[in-house]
Parts: structure tokens; sequence; C-alpha cells
């Protein structure tokens, strides 16, 4: 049990089924198992410390994939990468390239606020604006000039809520203060928050960790729900929320990435005895 | 021995008199020191109260020849005996809100760009220079404003203002440099650096993960700083009314910057009086009894306003930074 | 990535162009603070000499200078210290250690709001209950109006010095079977203690530039005085006095003694953030 094997090759063999809804157009193209974002030999540093290790992942369209591991292993950190959320942080360094709809989002010159309109993020707690539950939808929508008129803002801010099965719940309170909610609705605010700009990708940081069993329930459900329209990315510790919720899983372990395999087979028969120890709760 | 029967206490208190009274522990050290403490936090108590009740029995007499007229007359006369404060209360708001809106502006752009863009081995050391700015005594920027700053305004800046804007009441008069221009630059001088430095602590108090929100969904850094301000307004809120509590009592530099006509006027070029001022300048040539006591009661005035002023600017301060444990500043 | 929108350009833009005018507000705060320093020396510098510092006042053209006022500044910052650091730090220590509860709060209320009132109502409020009752002005009514300034300041800053004692060090003395006043003279006190001292000399730096309550409390004299009884000069009285006179000789006099009251506020304000940096 020396040494690690990289996986190189995602599980390609699984081929989602695609549901095409009638509300808007789905964004990219319709094949399956064409590749979203493509990971090549990322390093990361905070400072002078190496946090992640010569990653090198391929994630299909329209597809769930988990990141599971120990915490501490980077996971959050790799899924930072994918959005540039890293640089808020200062002292931190990126080697290597991700690659979206095959542009290198390190490249210079690439348009920041661009990318993080078609990545989307949602992070471990919920984080509402202090204003109206309409506003929080809207401010993305607002800032990045989406809409033409408030009646389409409206239209879409009540698309997004619908999205995030938010909408029966505040439909009669849409100019209350967010911050009045639930946790599990807050959560769910700000996933209509991220979805209501209509992102390609979207990445789940931990997004049922601070919220109790039945509000737990209700994301994984939505999560189901929005991998017909979306590439879903979800970091969680909880290694049944994986199973429950994903098609694809990556098992990262001390900054490095052990294993990508199809969920059934990774928590069945993973490749890796890294990997199999996890599973198995011998470490972590 | 017996076995202790469970309704009988092993440590048996030391004292059950008034020591027990003082102290929980019951020890003599603990319950005299404990008295003196509270004593001295009494002291604090008395002397607020001490402050009114001295405050308004001198002006006792000046209260009860004008009553509430005090306050709306314009006559300030310590010849005929006739005093009414509205040109020190004009003069007071006014000088306070030009130098608000002047230094409100700055401030904020000071805060923002300390929290928000400096990074940090930039940021303490220029925190600290705007803070010295806190550090100058008011004497010495009344000397200041009186020898560089009006003489400069008088030349370069008022001619041109007057001349671009001279149908304006605002921009009548005569120019001479001093007046409620002058003092405004130098009050909003004077109130930047509190109002920029409780803007840190709220705007540094804001929790990363709006800033995160906010950027993630797309926000350029402008943008996001206005996330920011929008969770900070109530702090912010209350650092600006510290700054005018700050302005309303400011006595040297606007007594020394002023011309000495107690008059209210619409122009920012003609001098006028503050409430302050007036106090600092007549008060020791306040021969008669009614003369000093409608002194007091403009004392009396400017306790009352700067107390409830302060209060609520602390209340507002204080709950947006008690979140992170920030005290507060002894400003 | 795509094609950037002309409407992402205008947000750049705009995002660029504000944040380059927070550097700017920036700049232009320590430009101004620059400015008035750098005027001082350059004013003050040319009356300084040894005479100056410790002649009294002369009339018009006879030089003369500020020993006096420097003396009764002195005399002022040690009466006023004298009642308000032990006052302001018991204050202190009652609101951190021993104060619970609505009182407290109350009284931290009370502190907080007292640093807010104008200096000159302070002062009006000493000549009422000082110099009235005893029919002239007096170098001790000067010391307690700035000590009643003093106090409420020196009140905060050593409430947080000693919060920032860890509870443990406060635990472990009382395990020991120490009384409560032990554990906060013995060990808090002395833990926080350069804290303490550090907000302290912040206080008499402030104080000592403080001039309108000393306008009618200590008022003012052009002679040496040693006695507390009597009026006394001080700098900033000096200094305001010179200011507003017609004389250029004087103004001269008041730059000069500026440079000197900013050196001592200066050099107490870059010492004591030079102490508390190597704190932290």
């Amino acid at each position: 049990m020396s040494g690690v094997v990289m996986t190189k090759m995602p599980a390609q063999k699984v081929a989602p089924k695609i549901e095409v809804r009638e509300r808007h157009e789905p964004p990219a193209q319709k094949e399956t198992g064409k590749v979203k974002v493509a990971v090549r030999n990322l390093d990361f540093f905070y400072g002078r410390s190496q946090a992640l290790h010569n990653i090198s992942i391929e994630i299909p369209e329209r597809i769930v994939m988990a990141f599971i591991g120990p915490s501490g292993c980077g996971k959050s950190t790799f899924l930072r990468t994918l959005n540039r959320m890293n640089d808020v942080i200062p002292a931190t360094r990126v080697e290597g390239e991700v690659l979206i709809d095959d542009h290198n989002v390190y490249a210079t010159g690439t348009d920041v606020v661009e990318l993080r309109r078609k990545v989307g993020m949602v992070f471990q707690k919920s984080n509402p604006f202090p204003k109206s539950i309409f506003e929080n939808v809207a401010y993305g929508l607002r800032i990045n000039r989406l809409t033409k008129s408030y009646s389409e803002l409206e239209e879409r801010v009540e698309e997004a809520l619908r999205d995030a099965a938010l909408w029966n719940e505040v439909k009669d309170r849409l100019k209350t203060s967010a911050l009045s909610l639930s946790g599990g609705q807050q959560q769910r605010l700000c996933i209509a928050r991220a979805l209501a700009i209509r992102p390609e990708v979207l990445l789940m940081d931990e997004p049922a960790s601070a919220l109790d069993p039945i509000a737990t329930s209700k994301i994984e459900e939505l999560v189901f729900d929005l991998k017909k329209q979306y590439t879903i990315v979800i970091v969680t510790h909880n290694m049944q929320q994986a199973a429950r919720v994903s098609d694809t899983t990556a098992f990262f372990l001390l900054g490095k990435l052990i294993e990508v395999n199809s969920t059934e087979k990774m928590f069945t028969a993973p490749n890796e005895k890294l990997t199999e120890d996890y599973i198995t709760g011998r470490f972590g | 021995m017996s076995a202790t029967s469970p309704d009988r206490t092993v440590f048996p208190a030391k004292h059950s008199d008034w020591r027990r009274v003082l102290s929980p522990t019951g020890n003599t050290g603990d319950a005299i020191f404990r008295a003196l403490m509270f004593l001295v936090g009494l002291f604090v108590v008395s002397v607020v109260i001490a402050m009114l009740i001295a405050l308004a029995s001198d002006s006792m007499l000046s209260i009860r020849e004008f009553g509430f007229h005090f306050l709306i007359s314009r006559q300030w006369n310590p010849i005929k005996g006739e005093f009414g404060a509205l040109p020190f209360i004009y003069g007071t708001i006014v000088s306070s809100l030009i130098a608000l809106l002047i230094s409100v502006p700055f401030s904020l752009g000071i805060a923002v760009f300390l929290v928000e863009q400096a990074p940090h081995y930039i940021a303490r050391p220029v925190g600290f220079l705007v803070e010295l700015l806190a550090a100058i005594p008011s004497v010495v920027y009344g000397l200041w404003g009186i020898f560089v700053l009006a003489p400069f305004l008088r030349s370069y800046v008022e001619p041109p203002l007057a001349k671009a804007f001279g149908k304006l009441p605002l921009f009548q008069g005569s120019i001479t440099g001093i007046g409620l221009l002058t003092r405004g630059i130098i009050l909003a001088i004077m109130i930047t650096p509190i109002i920029s430095a409780v803007g840190r602590d709220v705007l540094a108090a804001v929790p990363g993960s709006q800033r995160e929100a906010a950027l993630a969904l797309g926000a350029t850094k402008w943008e996001m700083i206005r996330v920011v301000l929008v969770n900070g307004a109530p702090g912010i809120a209350g650092a600006v009314i510290l700054g005018l509590g700050r302005a309303l009592g400011e006595t040297m530099a606007v007594t020394m910057v002023i011309g000495n006509r107690p008059e209210i006027s619409a122009s920012l070029f003609e001098p006028s009086y503050t409430i302050a001022s007036a106090i600092a300048n007549e008060f020791t040539e306040a021969t008669q009894d009614l003369y000093l006591s409608a002194l007091v009661e403009l004392g009396l005035i400017l306790f009352l306003v700067t107390f409830i002023v302060n209060a609520i600017a602390r209340l507002l301060v204080w709950n947006v930074t008690r979140k992170t444990g920030g005290v507060g500043r002894a400003a | 990535m795509a094609v950037t929108r002309p409407v992402d350009r205008m947000r750049r833009v705009t995002s660029a162009i504000m944040t380059t005018l927070t550097g700017l507000c920036t700049l232009v705060a320590i430009g101004i603070l620059l400015i008035i320093l750098s005027y001082i020396a350059y004013r003050g510098i040319s009356s300084l000499s040894f005479r100056f510092l410790v002649d009294s006042p002369r009339p018009v053209g006879e030089g003369g200078g500020i020993g006096n006022a420097i003396l009764g500044s002195v005399v002022l910052l040690a009466l006023s210290s004298a009642f308000g650091l032990p006052l302001g730090i018991s204050v202190g220590i009652y609101l951190s250690e021993i104060g619970k509860g609505r009182f407290a709060d109350a009284i931290r209320f009370l502190v907080d709001t007292l640093t807010g009132i104008p200096s000159i109502v302070t002062g009006v409020f000493v000549y009422a209950i000082l110099v009235l009752p005893m029919r002239h002005f007096s170098a001790f009514a000067g010391g307690v109006s700035l000590a009643l300034i003093m106090i409420p300041i020196v009140a905060r800053t050593t409430e947080e010095m000693l919060k920032l004692v860890p509870h443990s060090l406060r635990e472990g003395a009382l395990a020991l079977g120490a009384p409560q006043w032990r554990v906060i003279l013995g060990v808090v006190l002395p833990a926080a203690a350069s804290g303490i001292a550090t907000g302290a000399m912040l206080a008499i730096a402030r104080v000592s530039g403080e001039t309108a309550p000393l306008l009618f409390t200590a008022f003012g004299s052009r002679f040496f005085s040693y006695y507390l009884d009597r009026p006394i000069s001080s700098l900033t009285v000096q200094i305001y006095n010179y200011a507003i006179s017609p004389y250029d000789e004087w103004h001269a006099q008041a730059w000069a003694a500026t440079l000197v009251l900013m050196t001592l506020i200066l050099g107490i304000n870059i010492i004591v953030r030079f102490l508390t940096r190597k704190r932290f």
C-alpha cells in the first residue's frame, strides 16, 4: 500500500439521463459525457505550504460529482479554485490549469466576474444579505444587468425560487427580511440566489452541514432535481449523503486526489486501498 | 466525629454579617474592596447628576427671565440685558452640518480603503497616521486655521467660488477668509479621524461570508464593498453621529476662526458664532448675573444636546461591534 | 473567458474609479496631517531658544518666553493625573472585574457618554462648583476639570486592557484560595499593567492639549506660580492668547509654543504605538 496512483480518467461510462425542462433553454450542448470542467496538474499554495498536489480531474456536464475526504484534506480549497474564490485570500498561489469549456480560468486577462457568473457557489453556512427575500435573489440579476425590465426581474426571481423549492413558502412575503427565514430556508434562498443568474456549474460547499435532517433531505432532493440542468459539484463530509446524491465521487486525502469513480463503484468496490479504508471507516 | 449530615456545610462561611452582604465570599478584604469599587461606580453617576444640577441651577436666573423665548430669540445684547440663543444654535448646527458634509464621504473612503483594499502592512501604519489627526489639539487647529487655511481660502478658493456661484445667497458677502466655510473645513478635518476609526471597526466587523456571497455572484470589488456598507449601515450611522457630537462641542478651533458678530447669515463667507465659542469668548467678561446665567444656560443646552447625540451614537455602534467583541473607542 | 459585454466593462471601470478614490481620500488625509505638522515645525523653529523655554512672558518687543506656561502645564497635568488616574483606573476595574448586570451597564454607558461631553461644558461645571465658591481662579480648579476629562478615557482603556487578561489567570489564583481583591490587585492588574500604562499616557497626551476648560478655571497668568489656589499659566492657554493677539512677535511665539506642545503629544503617541506594536 505504498504510493498513490492518480486516476486520470473519470467515470465516463456513466451516462446521465437528460430530461429537458420546459421552462428555459438548457445552457450548453445536449451531448452526454461532454467535459465541462477539466483540471490539469493543479498545485495550490497558502503562502509557503502546499495545500493541493498535482490534481487532475475531468468533470462531465450535468452530473453531480461529490468530493469526499476527511476534514482538512483540501476538498473545499479545491472547490474554491474552480471559481477563483481563493483569490480573495492573500498570499495564495495557483499553478496548473483549470479549464471550463476549454478556457483556462487562470490565464491572464480572464474576466473573473464573467467566470463567477458561469460558476455559481453555495456556501456551508447560509449567508443571505441583510435585505428582503426578493432583493437577495434579485441581487445577481441586478448587478450583472441580466434583465431589461422590472417585470422580467420578477419573473426570473420567481423562477429561481421555484427551482430552489422555496417559492410556495415565501411567495406571500417576498419583501420581508431574508433573515427572518429558518436556517434551511435561508440556505435554499442562497441556492435560489445562485440559480437566478443561470450559472452553468453549481459548486456547493457542504451545503447541508449546518442544517437539521429534514432541511438536509430537502436540499438533497433539490440537488437531485437540479442536476437535470446544471453541472453540480458538491463537497460533503457525509459519505451517506454522497452516496445518496451523486453520480460520481472523488476522494481526496492530504491535498491529493486519490480516486475518482462512479458513486456506485466507489462505495462497493473502490479501486484504491486508501479509498476502501476511508469508506469503511478505518480512518477519518 | 460523626459523619457529616447532608444539610451541614463542610466549609462554613467565615462571617455572616455585613461582609456577606457586600461580597459572596464573606471575606473582609473582598467586602471592603467591592464597597470601594461600588462607590467609585456611584461616583460616575454622581458626576453626571452633579453636572446637570449645577448647570441647571446656575442658569435658573436666565431660564426664569426668558423662558422658552431664549431658544428662538435673535437678540444677544449684553448691554441691554437681552439674550437669545438662536444665532448660536444656528451657527453650531450649520458649522457641524457643513463639517459632516465634507467629512463623511472622506472618512468613509478612508475606512473602506483601510479595511477592504489596503494590505495589512499598509493599513496599520496608515491607520495610525489618520488617527494622529485626532491627537492634534483644538487650539493648534485654530492657530493653523487663522494663519494658514483662512488666508489660503481667501486668496485661492473664495474668489473663484464667489465668481462662479455669486448669485446664490450661500456665497455672498465680504471675503475675509474667516467664516463658516473655513470653520466647516477645520471641523471636518477634526472629526474625520473619529468617523473613520469607528467606521473601520464597523466594517471590519462585517463577516467575511457576506463578501464571499457577493463575489460568488459575480460582483466587482466596488459592488462587493457596497454590500459591506449595507451590512455596516447602522454602525456607520453611529460613527457619523459620534462625529456630529464632536463637532457640536468643538470650541477652540472654531472660536479662533470666526468673526465676532453674533448674527445669522445664509452666506458661507460671513462670520458667525457657535454656542461653544460664545461661552469661551464671553465667559470671563460676564459681569452681570443675568449675563453669566445666560451663558451657563447655553452650556446647559450644549450639555444636553451632546449627551443625547452621543447616547444615540454609542447605542448604534455598540450593537454592531459587540458581536465581534470590539469594545468601542475611548475617543 | 467569453467576450466582455460593454456593461461589464462599465462595471469594472466604475469599480476601479471608486477604489482609486478611496485611496485618494486616505492620501489627502495623510497629506493634511503632514502639511500641518511640517508647518508647525517650520514656523516654530525660528523662535525656539533656550531663553524662550525658560522665561516668562514679557510685553511686546521684549522677547520673553513660555517657561511659566510649561511649568503650569506640568503642574496641571500632575494634578489632574493625581486625581484622574486612580479614579479612572478604579472605574475601569469596577467595570471589568466587579460590576455585573444592569447597574454596571448603566455605568459603562454613562462613562461612554461622558467622553463625549464638550470640555468647555466641563469647564463651566467646575467654574460653578469650585471657582465661584472660592471666588478666584485656581490651578486646583484647572486640575479638577482636566481630571474630569481624563477619567472616562482612562476608565475605558483600563477596562479594555483588563478584559484582555485571560480568565485562566484569574481562575488559577482563585483556585489557590486567594480572595478576589487579592487576585485583582496582585495578579490581574500587574498582568494588564503595561496596557493600562499606555492608556494613561494617551489620556495625558489628550488632556495636555485641552484649552477650553482652563479658560475659566486655571485662567492663565504671566508669572511663575507655585500655588495651587492661584491662577496658573498653561501652554495651551498661552498659545491661544498669543494667537488671537494682534502682534506678529507673539504669533511667532505661539508657533514656537505649539512646536513644544506637539513634540510632547506626538512623542507620547509614537512611544505608545511603538510599545503596543511589540505586543502584537
